[in-house]
């Protein structure tokens, strides 16, 4: 019960408090991150470098008045902020953190956590119908029409690595790469990926569904104090999660490049994924950073136009060739 | 086709040459000052704080003429002349409200002695609305000022105490008007 194996108490409890410590370290690290690279400083005062911001952030919006606008839709409004922490919370739950380390050992970890990711576009579309509100409205049609869309090639681009792994539980999809990272065979899913994952989060430059030049804060324009606040975390644990799911399905989850293992495989496991999750949250701050928001003709055509047919080209290559190799 | 494939390969190239760049800028110096750890430098002519000045020899260089109050375009200088035995004319009152201060610096230009100045201090916060009026004693300073040598009544024409007419630095004694009858 409380040894590192999947499942066990201590796996749940050290999933959980990674998961939420990170999400709310993030506030910090991504606001540190974009004053670096617009040469400021970022939130440097509070406690050494910082740090304690994300605790006086969340202490901000806790004392805030929590105010539910009387136009609105009351039940709807109270509950669309919940959905979309719980959601991403859910889909940690099948992810490899280390050998022996996860809540759960799903056989279709993978379409879990593409069942979990459809739902969190629920959060979205409820909290700009119940909000009343032309902006909210707005923004929750395009959280709608964006998630729903990129859904479709982050499925069809991640296929290829289902193929090559052969297997839709991501313990063994890891194991699979032993010999090579998926990124090499599948690097036009890859990309794929990356970019409906950036925009199946809402992040930037994706983040349309806010948009504030056009549409004040989208969505979420009427929420405020911690139901804004679970919004945010959700929108942070969501980028955290794809900043892990990212190493798994193609960089080789928790296993160390060229052999270069340090220790057990446990501790060589956690460094490893933590060095790789550490770069790709960067990454993503480096493109909100970096990018400019496309208009929604724009991301719409871009999808549609471009990503579909490349990932199903992806799709078609990929099982020719494993077709052919095994036969 | 081709051209298409090529523009979209262009168009990701050209994100990919935005990240690097922006990239870049994590190593460049910061520009930020730490204020209040380390005041920033503030140039000479800095438009702050309003201080009133004296002249050279330790005397009040505002004549009360309220050209300043005039030339405030929100009126937040308020003043009263009045004259001492000597004939010196100096303000009773002299009063700006700060909290509608513009810090524009015309009350400078318009001053004709130097009294009315700005200096770079900036850092005039208050908690109560009502601190932020200043009458002349918070403003009145013991120095001249940017302007050293300038003395209002030793070039003026005007006679006080101690110097009479045709006294003042540049100035031809009086001339009787009667002698210069053809």
């Amino acid at each position: 019960m409380f040894e590192f194996s999947v499942g066990s108490v201590l796996s749940i409890v050290f999933v959980l408090g990674v998961v939420l410590v990170s999400a709310a370290m993030l506030i910090w690290v991504e606001r540190r991150f974009l004053g670096f690279f617009s040469e400021r400083l970022g939130p440097n005062r509070v406690g050494p470098f910082g740090v304690l911001q994300s605790i006086a952030d969340v202490g901000k919006l806790i004392t805030k008045e929590d105010w539910i606008p009387p136009f609105a839709d009351k039940y709807t409004f109270v509950i669309a902020p919940i959905v979309v922490p719980v959601v991403m919370l859910l889909s940690f739950a099948v992810i490899p953190f280390a050998p022996g380390v996860g809540v759960m050992d799903l056989n279709i970890g993978l379409l879990w956590i593409f069942a979990m990711a459809g739902l969190g576009a629920y959060s979205a579309m409820l909290g700009g119908i119940a909000s009343n509100n032309k902006f909210a409205l707005l923004g929750g049609l395009r959280a709608a029409g964006q998630m729903i869309s990129y859904e479709v090639f982050m499925g069809i681009s991640i296929l290829g690595v289902v193929m090559l792994g052969n297997s839709f539980n991501m313990r063994e999809l890891v194991e699979a790469q032993k010999d090579g990272w998926f990124v090499l065979p599948q690097f036009v899913g890859f990309i794929v990926f990356v970019i409906a994952g950036l925009a199946e989060t809402k992040r930037w430059p994706f983040d349309l569904a806010e948009g504030e030049s056009e549409i004040i804060s989208g969505f979420n324009t009427e929420y405020s104090g911690m139901k804004f606040g679970l919004f945010f975390v959700g929108e942070y644990i969501g980028m955290f999660l794809l900043a892990m799911l990212i190493p798994v399905l193609f960089f080789g989850g928790w296993l160390a490049p060229f052999g270069w293992d340090i220790g057990p495989p446990l501790v060589s496991g956690l460094l490893w994924m933590t060095i790789k999750t550490t770069f790709w949250i960067v990454f993503f701050i480096l493109v909100r950073a970096a990018l400019v928001r496309p208009r929604y003709d724009q991301l719409m055509n871009y999808g549609w136009l471009v990503m579909l047919p490349l990932s199903l080209l992806n799709l078609l290559i990929t099982g020719a060739v494993v077709l052919y190799q095994g036969s | 086709m081709f051209k298409a494939i090529g523009k979209q390969l262009y168009v990701l190239w050209s994100q990919v040459v935005t990240l690097a760049l922006v990239f870049m800028h994590l190593f460049k110096k910061k520009d930020t000052v730490e204020y209040p750890d380390v005041m920033p430098y503030m140039f000479p002519r800095w438009r702050g704080r309003i201080i009133l000045t004296r002249d050279p020899d330790g005397e009040e260089r505002c004549v009360a003429c309220n050209l300043c109050a005039v030339a405030c375009p929100v009126d937040c200088i308020a003043l009263q002349k009045t004259e001492d035995e000597n004939g010196r004319w100096y303000p009773e009152f002299f009063r700006i409200n700060f909290s509608r201060c513009i810090m524009c610096g015309f009350c400078e230009e318009a001053c004709p002695t130097h009294a009315i100045q700005l200096t770079p201090d900036f850092e005039m916060a208050e908690y109560v609305r009502q601190d932020m009026v200043w009458e002349k004693q918070h403003m009145l300073i013991q120095g001249t000022g940017k302007y050293h040598d300038y003395n209002f009544y030793k070039i003026a024409g005007k006679a006080i105490g101690g110097k009479g007419k045709g006294e003042a630095r540049n100035e031809l004694p009086p001339v009787d008007r009667r002698s210069l009858l053809p």
